[in-house]
């Protein structure tokens, strides 16, 4: 049994859906994601997961057993705010020790306690620190610390990274992770970051509009998108108006407005339904570039011209213009070519191609 | 000289202007409580007397007994129904309770001792220390709801919701989190009440009655014959007394002068 089902829930404001007959399946030890561009309800979701919103249908269970109605401090249930939410007239120790004296723990048992959970989050000896004199950093790890520390069932995170400089963030997602396994608490992490959800999760739902428009592991939810939205909004991808020519066993024959005939995966569904119009997702880094293809595997190629790119360190986007006067973004890592600069000048001639199980056809 | 430079002048000087008129007959009444003079009219040499004859005025005395504890009994139930209509009226998005709470202050005094006599004789609630009181906190708790509210507005919302998020009833999470962190608005709020009530003349005069009298009362009726240089002792006293009140609020609370 799963530890939190979410039933057909919908949170409404006036007349707005913030939150959209949701449903989801959550198992204990998982590391899940609720990801969605700013605005789609996925704080409205944790809200009402946490006790400080009810939903106006559906239902919330932990555990097997109906949170309607129950209290936010009758959920074995923390939440770790994205602006940390730290006692600011507390020390680090006695925000650490308030879910323990809440819970009525002997207080004998809370100093020791307390300095595990310092330790689980590398701040022992901070204890008597107050948040003011902490970094955005060491906020985030008391936060952590206080919410983890009398071991809920489940750990709610909303964005609680976003405040957090990229250098930190990327340490932080790394204990993240590992925290996680320690402890083995449940995590639902919310994130705008599709990166940050693409790194932590076990599974992420992608939402839209107070909907649910995907939920799968990390690598389907990119290779695999299910949905013109999630494809855009997840990594860059090449999104090509397109229709179903004919379909073979595993591939499908489409053809691209202003590109011509190309093979490509799609979802079961689509096949055998000639002249259906979709979209073509198609992500930059599995296309090849060169001034004359050689490799045999790129069965769908089109010759054009370099129009511009965009030279980010690691790896170089191209736009290349194809003689049908489709514009392709295509990336080339630069250790790919041997060198750190710019390979193909604008108004070269150049190949692009792929293979047929690169691009993904997605139904409208 | 700039037009900028001509208006920073301008105000410094109606600065300088506003404190002299501020503080310079604050100093002069201080002064005089040691002239060795009845007259308030040329100093003649440092004494005691007035604040012997002060000690002395069993009158005096029992006005200011009377307005130290109709001043400490007002603020204080003032200060918990003025912390808990800033409260609800911060956490309930509620429409009358403001319109309710920030009345009373606009309304002119006269017009709330007036309606508060009424009031008192309708009910039959005799005049007196307790009908003084019962005025005094009822034009006291909206100054208290008002700087409460005000302080609730400027705390993160998620700080409560992290109390109850990890453990916390209502009450606890409002004694342990909300509280505490209001504390210097809820002083603010009390010392206001205080010194409203400690100097209140108005309102008390039309619901003192016959029997109980206070320091501004007392004062009043002192100086109808003449200004004694006693009526400066007292005064000295009396702002002795609020300065003490502003050093112990920065000392308990140090946000509170501040605002923070
Ligand atoms: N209390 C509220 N009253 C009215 N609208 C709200 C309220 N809370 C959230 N919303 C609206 O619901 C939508 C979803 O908000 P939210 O769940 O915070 O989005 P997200 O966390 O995904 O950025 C937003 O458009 C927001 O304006
Ligand atoms: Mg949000």
């Amino acid at each position: 049994m799963a530890l939190l089902e979410i039933r057909d829930v919908t949170r409404r404001f006036g007349d707005f859906v913030a939150v959209d007959a949701v449903s989801l399946s959550i198992d204990a030890g998982e590391f899940f994601t609720l990801l969605g561009p700013s605005g789609c309800g996925k704080t409205t979701l944790l809200r009402m997961i946490a006790g400080f919103d009810q939903p106006d249908s559906g239902r919330i269970e932990l555990d097997g057993r109906d949170m309607t109605g129950v209290p936010p401090e009758e959920r074995n249930v923390h939440t770790v705010f994205q602006s940390y939410a730290l006692f600011p007239h507390m020390t680090v120790a006695q925000n650490i020790a308030f879910p323990l004296r809440m819970a009525g723990c002997p207080a004998a048992d809370v100093a020791p306690r307390v300095q595990e959970a310092l330790d689980d989050v590398s701040l022992v000896g901070m204890d008597r620190r107050f948040p003011h004199e902490l970094s955005g950093g060491q906020r985030q790890r008391v936060a952590l610390a206080r919410a983890l520390v009398n071991r809920p069932k489940l750990l709610l995170l909303d964005e609680p990274l976003a405040a957090l400089d990229a250098k930190l963030r990327e340490k932080m997602q790394l204990e993240l992770i590992t925290l996680q396994k320690e402890i083995g608490v449940t995590f639902v992490y919310v994130t705008h970051d599709q990166e940050e959800a693409l790194a932590l999760s076990h599974r992420i739902a992608v939402m839209n509009k107070g909907r649910v428009e995907q939920l799968d592991q990390p690598q389907t939810i990119y290779s695999a998108p299910r949905s013109r939205f999630v494809a855009d909004f997840i990594g860059e991808c090449n999104l090509l108006d397109c229709t179903v020519q004919s379909s073979g066993d595993a591939t499908l024959q489409l053809d691209v407005d202003g590109l011509g005939g190309v093979r490509a995966t799609g979802p079961d569904t689509a096949k055998g339904r000639t002249g259906q119009r979709g979209t073509l997702a198609l992500r930059p880094e599995k296309v090849s570039i060169a001034r004359e293809l050689t490799a045999a595997d790129c069965t769908n190629r089109f010759a054009g011209k370099v129009f511009d790119y965009l030279y980010t360190g690691d790896v170089t986007l191209y736009i290349v213009e194809v003689d049908g006067g489709r514009r392709l973004e295509v990336m080339l890592p630069n250790n790919a070519v041997g060198r750190s600069s710019k390979f193909f000048e604008p108004g070269d001639a150049v190949q692009v191609g792929w293979r047929d199980d690169a691009g993904h056809f997605l139904e409208d | 000289m700039t037009p900028a430079r001509g208006i920073g002048r301008l105000a410094v000087g109606f600065a300088i202007f506003g404190y002299v008129f501020l503080y310079v007959p604050l100093l002069i009444v201080i002064a005089y409580s040691f002239n060795d003079s009845r007259l308030n009219a040329e100093w003649v040499g440092f004494t005691w007397h007035w604040y012997e004859v002060l000690f002395a005025d069993e009158q005096m005395l029992a006005a200011a007994g009377n307005s130290l504890l109709i001043g400490v009994v007002s603020s204080a139930i003032a200060t918990v129904l003025g912390t808990l209509a800033g409260y609800a009226m911060h956490r309930w998005r509620l429409r009358l309770l403001p319109i309710l709470v920030v009345t009373p202050i606009a309304i002119p005094e006269i017009l709330t001792g007036v309606s508060l006599l009424l009031f008192f004789v309708v009910c039959n609630v005799s005049l007196g220390l307790v009908s003084i009181t019962l005025a005094h906190v009822a034009f006291c708790v909206g100054f208290v709801a008002i700087v409460v509210r005000s302080r609730l507005a400027g705390m993160d919302e998620s700080l409560t919701e992290a109390a109850r998020d990890l453990g916390a009833s209502p009450w606890r999470a409002f004694r342990l989190v909300t509280l505490p962190l209001i504390m210097p608005g809820v002083i603010a709020g009390a010392l206001m009440a205080f010194t409203l009530s400690i100097d209140d003349f108005v309102i008390t005069f039309f619901v003192a009655g016959v029997d109980a009298t206070t320091l501004p009362l007392q004062i009043y009726s002192m100086i109808k014959i003449a200004v004694t240089p006693e009526v400066n002792a007292v005064s000295t006293l009396l702002m002795l007394l609020t300065l003490l009140l502003i050093v112990v609020a920065a000392r308990v609370s140090p946000g509170a002068l501040r605002g923070e």
